[in-house]
């Protein structure tokens, strides 16, 4: 099977390479499909031939014939110069090896997609931690932060890291070695590759960001096939990539309005996290809408009970049915929240965490009899790390170990959940040394202890739930971040809220340091990212994942992003 | 991009036509008296101040479009935005401006003052579809 394979997705490449504009078959070539999982197919023939002229086959026979659902053809698709041939809400439900042939005249793509079955169910529930960006370096921080090192031993490890099986996952998309929140999430949700900024569909030719062919997301999968419960939350705004990938299907991450639209129409039964501007009416100040939708009213009307506090929240597990959305934009990280009280506190004095919001969201899914599925993402590791405030991005690491522990202990001894821990990407960030004010001299550089003079940080003993109860201490630890705007930098903790490094230039086009930061103390860094950069980019470094539970064992060695999607279904027992 | 001298002709034309000195001063931070996530509420001065002229301070959001005769005002400069991508990531308390003329670029870090008549409640922007819900309309502008 396995040499059967290689030799398909050979003959596949080769034949896509080898002629000039080839057919397009969606989906591409070596996908990986849950069998009777939906999705669509389509093919893209160049220069917009009759349907005549074209003919697209599944193992030797009629593409139609083997789906069972008639085929679209459409000339000149959109008016562009190619032809399309779709098949809507494809289903295959035979496990095995299916080639797909376009062939148009002399000319002929070849594709081969691997379906795939499942065993029997081996989870109730699924609970599926996205630290977005969260790097090596974010762990490794985060445990000399909240559980302290002495004589180069940790005094505790982190939930994350205390987990049965443990693998390196890859991450790049289908167009890219670099992959972004959307595309990244995507793997996860639907098992597919795709491109940059893409939710649950592939990358086709269509003009409009929601006429791309569709592939089935999980919320979707599960509530279609096993009806459990679906939990989506988020410290980010819940329209954005990672959340939206449970739900969503458009080429464009941006588009936050369509995106609430399909938040409504899949109806998770928990929906937490920032973003409320996108739900309200174009009549209310403060909407980003453009129609007069309520969305707020949609979800009430459908029995949900909407919360905006903490307060609300936590009285509102008894229901099973909740819309949580707690300020209009991100919801505050943990060093904001806890510490600093900068960002937007003062405005929303009353947000939960996304430990608390995961303790809320089990309360109210565990009681479903059927089992559950919750996502559960810390969004502003990453964002601080674009910000390059490593800081913030550390202490919502421990913010998302606070969320792990309190699944673990959900699980408890019960062996039917299923937890995984992953980032969807890397940043290049890392701990090379620590920052000592008592070294002599005025530069930073100066400041920087590395090897044996480094020692150890002196951060005050963490708090009850991990985090140090200062972060502006004067041997603070060194992780400089490998690629970058122009900025300056004073090795310290930004404590007048997230760091800002850049301003747009007075061409309005690029990004020059942020001149607030250039005091006399601080090292202007010339960036070493193009120009129009403003902030520090995602890495192509591969990430580690950490799982327990049932159908974690499947996690071993070095995997694809894909297969988390699959050891999930598998779990679930899906493609039964 | 206008630099300072003619910026200042253009206003000095704006204001010509519209004394500041009839005007009613605006913050940004007196636009509401509640901030929550079911919406934003005006306050009661904005909305006594409907259809009466008004100054505010602030900063020109990179324009939407070029040649155009509005932009939105911000309390902070969106050049110190580098992650506000799009007009969907900029923040909630913003200003339409519908200026008498089109409106040429100025620096994105330079305050400014705008002054014109105060229209409160939804309306689109016909050629981007950019739904407003506060504006300063018939408007002219200078260097603050």
């Amino acid at each position: 099977m396995k040499s059967f394979l290689v030799a398909t997705a050979m003959a596949g490449l080769f034949l896509g390479s080898g002629m000039a504009r080839a057919q397009t078959i969606y989906p591409l070539n070596r996908a990986e499909i849950l069998a009777g999982s939906r999705f669509d197919l389509k093919v893209e023939f160049p220069g917009g031939p009759a349907q005549g002229e074209v003919s697209v086959t599944i193992n030797g026979r009629p593409a139609d014939v083997v789906i069972g659902k008639p085929a679209a053809f459409l000339q000149k698709e959109e008016g562009q110069e190619h032809s399309a041939y779709w098949i809507k809400g494809t289903e295959l439900a035979e496990p095995g090896i299916y080639v797909v042939e376009a062939t148009q005249g002399a000319k002929k793509s070849v594709v081969t997609w691997q379906v795939f079955g499942t065993g029997p169910r081996k989870a109730k529930n699924v609970i599926l931690f996205v630290g977005d960006g969260m790097t090596v370096a974010n762990r490794t921080a985060a445990r000399i932060l909240s559980k302290g090192i002495v004589e180069g031993r940790y005094n505790g490890e982190l939930a994350m890291d205390d987990m049965s099986n443990m693998a390196l996952i890859s991450t790049a998309g289908s167009d890219s070695i670099i992959t972004d929140s959307a595309n990244s999430a995507h793997a996860f949700t639907t098992g597919h590759k795709s491109c940059a900024n893409a939710l649950g569909v592939y990358c086709a030719k269509n003009k409009s960001s929601l006429d791309h062919p569709k592939v089935e997301t999980l919320s979707e999968l599960v509530k279609r096939k096993g009806g459990l419960a679906v939990g989506i939350v988020t410290n980010a705004e819940i329209e954005d990539a990672t959340p939206a990938a449970m739900v969503a299907h458009t080429r464009r991450r941006r588009d936050y309005n369509d995106i609430v639209k399909m938040f409504h129409i899949v109806k998770p039964d928990v929906i937490m996290g920032g973003g409320s501007t996108h739900f309200l009416p174009k009549s209310v100040a403060g909407s980003k809408r453009t129609d007069d939708e309520d969305f707020i009213k949609k979800f009430e009307a459908d029995g949900y009970q909407f919360v905006s506090t903490k307060t609300e929240m936590f009285a509102s597990t008894a229901g099973s049915k909740v819309l949580g959305l707690f300020n209009t934009g991100h919801i505050d990280g943990a060093l904001d929240l806890r510490l600093l009280k900068k960002g937007s506190v003062s405005r929303f004095p009353d947000q939960p965490d996304v430990a608390e919001m995961t303790k809320a969201s089990l309360d109210i899914l565990s009681k479903d009899p059927r089992g559950f599925v919750l996502m559960v993402e810390s969004g502003r590791i990453d964002k601080y790390s674009h910000s390059l405030d490593w800081e913030r991005s550390v202490f919502d690491t421990i913010m998302l170990d606070n969320a792990v522990k309190i699944a673990k202990d959900f699980a408890g001894d019960r062996n039917d959940t299923l937890i995984i821990v992953v980032p969807d990407h890397a940043h290049g960030m890392s701990l090379v040394g620590v920052y000592d004010d008592a070294r002599p001299g005025q530069l930073l550089r100066d400041k920087l202890a590395t090897y044996a003079e480094a020692g150890f940080p002196n951060y005050p003993a963490p708090d009850k739930d991990g985090y140090p109860t200062s972060i502006d201490v004067s041997r603070r630890l060194a992780i400089p971040y490998s690629a970058f705007p122009d900025h300056c930098t004073s090795g310290k903790p930004s404590l007048e809220g997230e760091f800002v490094p850049t301003a747009r230039g007075p061409d309005g086009k690029t990004f020059i340091a942020n001149e607030k930061y250039c005091t006399p103390g601080s090292t202007r860094v010339t960036g070493n990212l193009p120009f129009d950069a403003p902030s520090g980019v995602h890495s192509g470094d591969d990430i580690i994942l950490t799982a327990m539970g049932p159908n974690a064992e499947k996690f071993r060695g070095h995997m694809e992003n894909i297969k988390v999607f699959r050891v999930i279904v598998d779990a679930l027992g899906l493609g039964r | 991009m206008i630099d300072r001298r003619s910026l200042l002709g253009v206003l000095a034309f704006g204001l010509s036509c519209h004394p500041a000195l009839a005007a009613t001063a605006l913050t940004f931070r007196g636009l509401y008296k509640s901030f929550g996530v079911r919406g934003l509420v005006f306050s009661d001065a904005v909305l006594a101040l409907q259809g009466k002229n008004v100054t505010m301070t602030g900063f020109m959001a990179p324009p939407l479009k070029a040649e155009s005769d509005f932009f939105v005002l911000t309390a902070e400069p969106m050049a110190l935005c580098p992650f506000c991508q799009s007009d969907a990531d900029w923040p909630v308390d913003i200003v339409m401006i519908k200026a008498r003329r089109r409106v040429e670029a100025v620096s994105f870090d330079r305050r400014i003052m705008v002054v014109g008549q105060l229209e409160v409640g939804p309306q689109t922007d016909s050629g981007t579809g950019f739904v407003s819900q506060i504006r300063i309309v018939d408007a002219g502008f200078t260097a603050a």
